[in-house]
């Protein structure tokens, strides 16, 4: 690519968090995962061929970054079953909008991750079926159910904080 | 990528996946200090506000290689910069902050010159000559011109001269705001000739 790599960044920064952030909770590991994709992506930048779609790229990295965050993880800590549902100690005080994603952490895996790569990252439904398994179909559905469920307990929460 | 348009659910709501413009800044910043720490970066920047309004300086390895005005457009000095030094550019302030303090020094009448290292590579050919040789034009001096095509040589050179002013990389750092035209008039600069008339002022000890 010859446009300046400032440019994807500014661009596609929020995407990438987005995924990131519905790969592996509000917490820290969601921003290292986005350092680690946007300085690999960096070092890439200059070979990539022109006219790439440069969201699904940095998705595809991102995705690859995350499951080296994951298997980090699970290198130093017993994984648990299920996420937190009470606010995490792992966000953020006052920086983050942490109910959506302390909501999308608590769902049922396969949704989190088509909700990630395909709802929010833009991945086809094929490929991100090839990502997470399954047919192109059970993305779309684990994607539409997660949304649904995620919209059904935003309006139900308590004192939901006003997104920003 | 044809089932990219095949998306089955509406566009997800931003407000609704919300992400905190402060993370962002904050993740921006990080990454650009981390970039720049690591050497990976062809070319980094910083904007500053000064009373020419905002300003974008840009350096390499090297050291300051480009000073833009807000009315050459950034976008375009960015990608300027991207064709002839590489595309890995990010917005990396601390590697900027010595230039960005030495013009503000400048910009308060406190500096007459600037003690930076200057990347040359967008000064090439006769071009690159006049613009070298700039900043041995004292600080609230004016020369004309001719009188610099006189100096390097090429007296006819004077047309040649002014584009090399007109396309200097480095304006207010490489002074071609003291060049003007033979008759006193203040002839054409990259910032717009306010900027340039509000830069003599300064250097006349008359502020901004």
């Amino acid at each position: 690519m010859r446009t300046p790599f400032e440019h994807a960044v500014a661009r596609h920064g929020a995407v990438v968090l987005r995924v990131c952030r519905a790969v592996l909770g509000p917490g820290a590991d969601a921003e290292d995962a986005w350092s680690e994709t946007f300085m690999a992506a960096l070092r890439a930048w200059p070979e990539l061929a022109e006219g790439t779609n440069t969201q699904a790229w940095l998705v595809r990295v991102a995705q690859r970054k995350c499951i080296d965050l994951i298997r980090a993880r699970a290198r130093r800590a017993v994984p648990r079953a299920e996420l937190p549902e009470s606010p995490s100690a792992l966000g953020l005080p006052g920086e983050d909008e942490g109910e959506v994603w302390r909501l999308v952490a608590a769902l049922p895996e396969r949704q989190r991750l088509a909700i990630a790569y395909h709802y929010l990252g833009g991945l086809p439904h094929a490929e991100t079926a090839e990502i997470i398994g399954g047919s192109g179909a059970s993305v779309r559905r684990a994607a539409a159910d997660g949304v649904k469920t995620l919209r059904r307990r935003l309006a139900a929460a308590p004192e939901k904080e006003e997104p920003r | 990528m044809k089932d990219m348009q095949d998306h089955p659910l509406e566009t997800p709501p931003e407000e609704l996946f919300g992400v905190d413009a402060r993370a962002l800044e904050r993740l921006r910043a990080r990454l650009g200090e981390e970039a720049a720490g690591a050497g990976e970066l062809d070319v980094a920047y910083r904007l500053l506000d000064s009373p020419l309004g905002r300003l974008l300086v840009a350096s390499t390895e090297r050291g300051v290689v480009r000073l833009g005005y807000a009315c050459e457009g950034f976008d375009g000095v960015l990608q300027g910069l991207a064709d002839a030094v590489g595309p890995r550019v990010l917005q990396s302030p601390s590697r900027l902050d010595e230039a960005a303090r030495q013009l503000e020094e400048y910009f308060e009448g406190r500096r007459r010159e600037f003690e930076l290292p200057l990347d040359r590579r967008l000064s090439t050919g006769f071009r690159g000559e006049v613009q070298r040789y700039l900043p041995s034009i004292a600080y609230g001096s004016t020369i004309s011109y001719g009188r610099v095509a006189a100096t390097l040589g090429r007296p006819r050179a004077v047309r040649a001269v002014g584009t090399a002013c007109a396309t200097n990389p480095l304006p207010v750092i490489v002074p071609c705001h003291r060049v003007l035209r033979a008759d006193g008039a203040l002839g054409g600069y990259v910032g717009g000739t306010e900027a340039k008339r509000s830069l003599l002022c300064l250097e006349r000890h008359e502020g901004l």
